[in-house]
C-alpha cells in the first residue's frame, strides 16, 4: 500500500525536501550541541530570512511560468529607498509608506512584465536590465546615502506579537496561533480523507491519518513553544506572520485557482495553453507584476529590520531566491514547482547558513558549501528524472507501492514510440517530467 | 538501390524497395504520405548510415556503404530537403560555401569565392549580389542557392524532396527548367513531389511506393503515363471494414465559412487560405482532404480564434448570425473546439495528469469565483475516462505515461468538456495503433450522432472515405472540390487534391442554403 507515502506527505519531491530539512536541522542540533533549536536562534533565523523566503514565493511563480527575475534585489532596494525618503521628507505615516512601497513595486513589475509579455523579450534580458536600472535608481534617489526609517515602520521587520492576557509564562498570541494551526491541520486532514473516500479515489487508512496528525501537530507545538519562550520582548516575529500568510495565500492561488492553473499551463506547454484559450500574455504580465509587489514587500521588511535603507541593500538576493526555488524542485524549463517547495528550499539554505555560522565556519567555506548543495540537489533531480524516478525518497518507497498499472495497458507501441521505457509509477508522477515517448528529460537549462 | 529495408523500432517504414536510376535521367518517386519516400532518400544520402538499414546501394556498379552525408556527397549524391538547410542570417556566398570554404591556412580566399559565385550563379540563372542575406531573398531564389550549392559539390545525382512545394508557378517553372537543363549536362535527378502535373512534365521514369514497398516503375514515354495512371498506382488498395457501424442523424447546416482568406504570418503576400467557402451540418462528419502543406491545419487554426496567420477577409456564420472570433477564448466560448494535429506539441501539457488535462480548456465550468472545485474536476475526469475507456490506473495518472491512443482520448475529453457545437479534429489518429483507431472512430461517430458538427482533417484517404459524410479537397490553400463520401473514391480525391482534375470550386457554393 501507499501508506508510507501518505504518512510522509504525498508528493515525493516535496517530501524529499522536508525530510532533508529535518535531517539537516537534527544534524546541526547535534553538531552545535543544542545551539540550533534555541528560541533565540529560531527567531533570529526567521527574522533574518523572511525576506528571501518572500522573494522565493514570487520567484517560484515566475519560474513555473518559464521565466526568471534577476532584478528582485534591485527592485527591493529601490522601493526601500523611495519609502524611506518619502517618510523622511514628507512625514508619511508608516502605513502610507508601506502602501506607497507596494504601489512602486507593482509599477516596477508592470514595467518589466510589459516587456516580457507584450514585447516578447526574454525575461532574463528584461530583468538583467532592470537589475541595473533599479540599482541605479536606488542610488540616484538616495544620493548613495543611507536613510533611516521611523520606529513604527521598523515594526514590520523587527516587531513581535505583543504580550496580552494573563501571564502564562508563554507569549499568549503565539500559543493561540500554534493551537489554531494544529486545529486547522486536524480539520483539513479529516476533510481530505472524507473527500477522497466520497470520490472513490485512493485514500489513506485511519491509522495513517492519525499518525500524520500527531506528528505534524507535535512539530507545530514544539516550534510554537520555541517562539513563545524567547527572551522577554520577543515572540513570533511580524515578518514571520506575513510570510505565513503569504505561503497560505499563494499556496492556495497556485494550486486551487484558475489563474494558478494557467501559470502552470503557460510554463508547461505554451502552445497547448494558447490553444486552450489561456491568455498567456496576461499571465506573464501578472507573474512579473506580482514579483514586483513581493520584491517591494521584501525590501521594506529588510529596511525595517536594518532600521535604514542603503545603496547596497538587496545585492545578491535574486540568487538566493532562485537557489531556493530550484532546491525546492522547480525546473528551469518551467511548468514544475510549488510554493511550499520553494519555501522549504529557502529554509534549507537558511538553516545551512545559520548552522555553519554557529559552528564558526567562515563565510568563504560557507559559500562553497551552499553552492555545492544547490548543485547536488538539482543534479540529483536531473539524474532521477532521467531514470524516470522522482527523488531519492520516491525511490526508497517505490518498493512499497503496489503496481497500479493494469497489465493490459502496457502502452501499445505507437508509431512514434519505439522501445518505450517503463514509465514512473503513475500515481507518483506529479513532479516527474520524464517523457517516455521521446525519452526526453526536461533539462535544467534555460530554453529561451 | 536494391531491396532496401528500414525499421524504426517495431514500425517498418520500408519493407522492400528497389529503384534504378539511369545516368542523366529525371526519376520521380510518387506515393501517399507515409509511403516511405523521404525515408528512402535519407537512406540513399547517408542520413541513415550503412548498417541501420537492410539491402544494398550500388553506384556505377560499385557497392556503396555511406557512413554519413559527407560520404555520399563525396560520391556526388546531394539531397535538398523540403525544409531548406540555409542559414537566414548569412549571405548567399557564405551559405554557398558553408563547410566547404575556399581557403588557405584557414583564411578564406575571397577572390576565389567571388569567382566561383559568378560561375555558379550563371549556371542556375540567379541574379543577386552574393553579399545579400538569405533571409532577404525569396523562397524561389533560396531554392536556386541550394542547387548552386549542390553544383559546387560536383553533383552527379541530385535528390529534390518536394522542391516546388513552397514556390509560386513562375519560380516552379524556372526550377523545373533548370533541372531539365542539368539533365542535359549529365546530372541525374530524383524528384519527390505531390504535384503530379509537374512530374508528368519533366520525369523520364516514375517509381511508385506504397506502404514501404516499390510497387512499379513506369517509363513515362513508353508506357504513356498520365496522372490517372500514377494515382491508380499510388492508392491501389481496397478499403477494409475498419469502421464501426454508424448511426446517421444529419440535420440542417449550422456553421458556414465564407470567402475565408488568410495570409502567412511571416511572409507578406503569401496566402495560405484563398477565399475558402464551406459549411457543416449538425450531426455531419465533414472530411478535409489535402496533402501535407496544402493549408488544412492553417485553415482550421485560423477559424479557431485566429490562432494562425493574419486574417485578411471572410466571415464565419453560426446558426444564422455572423461571428467575430479574434481569440481562442472567444472561439471556445462560441462552441468551437479544435483538437490539434500534434498532441505533444499543441495538445497536451505532458507535466499534467489526466484530470488536470481534462478540465484545462474549460476551467470556468468547474470553478466559482476563480476557485477550482477539485471534487468536480475529479468527477468530470472520471466520467470521460469511463465513457472513452481510457486505459490508466486513475485520473491522477500523468498523461506522459499514456500511449498515443489514450492520450488522444484525454485530449478529446478536454475539448468535449468545453461543450462544443463544432468539433475540428486535425489528424485524429496520427501515430495511433489500429485498435485505438477503431475506438476513436467510434467516439467521433457517436459525437456526430449526438448532433455535433465534426470536421476531420486527415492525410489518410481511406480514413476520410470511411468516416465522412462529405469531403472537401484542399490544394495550395484553395478548396478545390466537394464530394459526398459515397460518390468519392481515392482516385477522384487524389485528383482534386493535386489540382489536376476538374475545374476548381465549380461544385461548391451551389447546393446549400443556410
Amino acid at each position: 500500500m501507499n501508506s508510507i507515502r501518505y504518512l510522509l506527505g504525498g508528493k515525493s519531491r516535496q517530501l524529499g525536501m522536508i525530510v532533508a530539512l529535518i535531517v539537516l536541522i537534527i544534524f546541526f542540533q547535534v553538531a552545535t550541541e543544542g545551539l540550533t533549536l534555541t528560541p533565540d536562534n529560531v527567531i533570529n533565523l526567521f527574522n533574518g530570512n523572511s525576506y528571501i523566503l518572500i522573494l522565493a514565493i514570487g520567484m517560484v511563480l515566475v519560474i513555473i511560468a518559464g521565466h526568471i527575475d534577476l532584478s528582485v534585489g534591485s527592485v527591493a532596494a529601490f522601493v526601500g529607498i523611495v519609502v524611506a525618503t518619502a517618510m523622511q521628507d514628507f512625514n508619511l505615516p508608516a502605513w502610507a509608506g508601506v502602501l506607497l512601497g507596494l504601489v512602486v513595486g507593482a509599477l516596477a513589475g508592470l514595467w518589466q512584465g510589459f516587456w516580457v509579455a507584450y514585447a516578447n523579450i526574454p525575461a532574463f534580458i528584461v530583468t538583467l536590465a532592470g537589475m541595473l536600472v533599479f540599482r541605479g535608481a536606488n542610488q540616484a534617489v538616495g544620493h548613495s546615502n543611507t536613510i533611516s526609517v521611523p520606529a513604527d515602520f521598523q515594526t514590520l521587520g523587527s516587531g513581535y506579537l505583543p504580550e496580552i492576557g494573563p501571564d502564562t509564562g508563554y507569549n499568549n498570541l503565539t500559543l493561540l496561533i500554534g493551537f489554531a494551526a494544529v486545529a486547522a491541520i486536524i480539520v483539513s486532514e479529516l476533510r481530505t480523507r472524507k473527500r477522497l473516500i466520497q470520490l472513490g479515489a485512493e485514500h489513506p487508512s485511519v491509522s495513517v491519518t492519525m499518525v500524520r496528525i500527531v506528528v505534524i501537530g507535535a512539530i507545530i507545538l514544539y516550534v510554537t513553544s520555541l517562539f513563545a519562550t524567547g527572551r522577554p520582548g520577543t515572540s513570533f516575529p511580524i515578518s514571520g506572520l506575513i510570510l505565513g500568510a503569504l505561503v497560505l495565500m499563494y499556496g492556495f492561488i497556485s494550486s486551487r485557482t484558475v489563474q494558478g492553473r494557467h501559470i502552470y499551463a503557460v510554463g508547461g506547454n505554451l502552445n497547448a495553453a494558447k490553444l486552450s484559450g489561456v491568455q498567456s500574455k496576461r499571465i506573464n504580465l501578472l507573474v512579473m507584476t506580482n514579483m514586483g509587489v513581493l520584491s517591494a514587500l521584501a525590501g521594506m521588511i529588510f529596511v525595517a529590520r536594518a532600521h535604514a535603507s542603503g545603496p547596497f541593500d538587496g545585492v545578491g538576493w535574486e540568487l538566493d531566491a532562485i537557489a531556493a526555488v530550484f532546491i525546492g524542485g522547480a525546473a528551469v524549463s518551467g511548468g514544475v514547482g510549488t510554493v511550499i517547495g520553494a519555501v522549504v528550499g529557502g529554509l534549507v539554505m537558511a538553516v545551512l547558513n545559520n548552522g555553519l555560522q554557529l559552528l564558526g565556519i567562515g563565510a568563504d567555506l560557507t559559500q562553497i558549501i551552499k553552492g555545492l548543495v544547490l548543485l547536488a540537489a538539482v543534479a540529483f533531480d536531473v539524474y532521477n528524472k532521467s531514470q524516470g524516478k522522482t527523488s531519492i525518497v520516491g525511490m526508497l518507497i517505490a518498493g512499497f507501492q503496489r503496481s497500479t498499472r493494469s497489465p493490459s495497458e502496457a502502452a501499445p507501441p505507437s508509431a512514434a514510440a519505439p522501445a518505450e521505457k517503463e514509465p514512473a509509477a503513475p500515481a507518483a508522477s506529479e513532479a516527474s517530467v520524464h517523457d517516455p515517448d521521446t525519452d526526453r528529460t526536461f533539462e535544467y537549462t534555460n530554453r529561451k | 538501390m536494391r531491396s532496401i529495408r528500414k525499421e524504426f523500432g517495431k514500425v517498418t517504414a520500408l519493407s522492400d524497395v528497389s529503384i534504378n536510376v539511369h545516368a542523366g535521367e529525371i526519376h520521380a518517386i510518387c506515393g501517399e504520405n507515409g509511403a516511405g519516400k523521404s525515408t528512402l532518400m535519407k537512406v540513399l544520402s547517408g542520413v541513415y548510415p550503412h548498417g541501420t538499414y537492410g539491402g544494398e546501394i550500388f553506384l556505377d556498379g560499385n557497392l556503396c556503404e555511406f557512413r554519413d552525408i559527407r560520404a555520399s556527397e563525396a560520391e556526388g549524391i546531394v539531397i535538398i530537403h523540403q525544409e531548406l538547410a540555409l542559414i537566414p542570417e548569412l549571405s548567399i556566398a557564405e551559405n554557398l560555401f558553408l563547410g566547404n570554404e575556399p581557403q588557405r591556412f584557414g583564411v578564406i580566399n575571397r577572390d576565389e569565392v567571388a569567382r566561383k559565385c559568378q560561375e555558379l550563379f550563371a549556371r542556375v540563372g540567379l541574379e543577386e549580389d552574393p553579399e545579400t542575406l538569405i533571409k532577404d531573398i525569396g523562397v524561389g531564389k533560396q531554392q536556386l542557392v541550394e542547387i548552386a550549392k549542390a553544383l559546387n559539390k560536383s553533383v552527379r545525382l541530385l535528390i529534390l524532396d518536394e522542391p516546388t512545394a513552397a514556390l509560386n508557378e513562375d519560380d516552379s517553372q524556372h526550377l523545373l527548367d533548370l533541372i531539365v537543363g542539368l539533365k542535359g549536362k549529365g546530372v541525374a535527378s530524383i524528384i519527390i513531389s505531390h504535384k503530379l502535373n509537374e512530374i508528368e512534365q519533366v520525369a523520364d521514369s516514375i517509381t511508385i511506393l506504397r506502404d514501404g514497398r516499390s510497387i512499379e516503375t513506369l517509363d513515362v514515354i513508353a508506357d504513356g503515363v498520365d496522372e490517372n495512371r500514377i494515382i491508380r498506382g499510388m492508392v491501389g488498395r481496397s478499403l477494409e471494414s475498419r469502421f464501426p457501424a454508424r448511426n446517421h442523424n444529419i440535420g440542417e447546416p449550422f456553421f458556414e465559412v465564407k470567402d475565408w482568406t488568410i495570409r502567412h504570418p511571416a511572409v507578406p503576400g503569401r496566402l495560405v487560405c484563398k477565399s475558402s467557402n464551406f459549411f457543416v451540418r449538425r450531426g455531419e462528419i465533414v472530411g478535409m482532404a489535402g496533402l501535407m502543406g496544402a493549408g488544412r491545419t492553417e485553415l482550421a487554426r485560423s477559424i479557431f480564434g485566429r490562432s494562425y496567420g493574419t486574417y485578411l477577409s471572410g466571415t464565419l456564420i453560426k446558426n444564422g448570425s455572423s461571428l467575430e472570433l479574434k481569440t481562442v477564448k472567444q472561439a471556445v466560448n462560441a462552441g468551437i473546439a479544435y483538437v490539434p494535429e500534434d498532441r505533444k506539441v499543441h495538445g497536451l501539457n505532458l507535466l499534467d495528469d489526466i484530470k488536470a488535462t481534462t478540465v484545462s480548456a474549460a476551467l470556468n465550468r468547474i470553478s466559482r469565483a476563480q476557485v477550482i472545485n477539485s471534487d468536480t474536476e475529479h468527477k468530470v475526469a472520471e466520467e470521460y475516462k469511463t465513457r472513452f475507456h481510457t486505459k490508466a490506473a486513475s485520473v491522477d495518472t500523468g498523461v506522459s505515461t499514456l500511449s498515443g491512443g489514450n492520450q488522444q482520448k484525454v485530449v478529446l475529453a478536454k475539448w468535449l468538456f468545453t461543450n462544443p457545437e463544432l468539433l475540428i479534429l486535425d489528424e485524429p489518429t496520427r501515430g495511433i495503433d489500429v485498435g485505438a483507431k477503431y475506438e476513436i472512430y467510434g467516439i467521433i461517430q457517436e459525437l456526430a450522432a449526438e448532433g455535433l458538427g465534426v470536421i476531420v482533417i486527415s492525410s489518410e484517404l481511406p480514413e476520410l472515405l470511411g468516416l465522412s459524410d462529405r469531403i472537401y479537397t484542399i490544394f495550395e490553400g484553395e478548396i478545390t472540390g466537394e464530394l459526398p463520401a459515397d460518390e468519392a473514391d481515392q482516385e477522384s480525391l487524389m485528383r482534386m487534391m493535386t489540382a489536376s482534375g476538374t475545374p476548381r470550386t465549380q461544385r461548391i457554393t451551389e447546393e446549400h442554403t443556410s
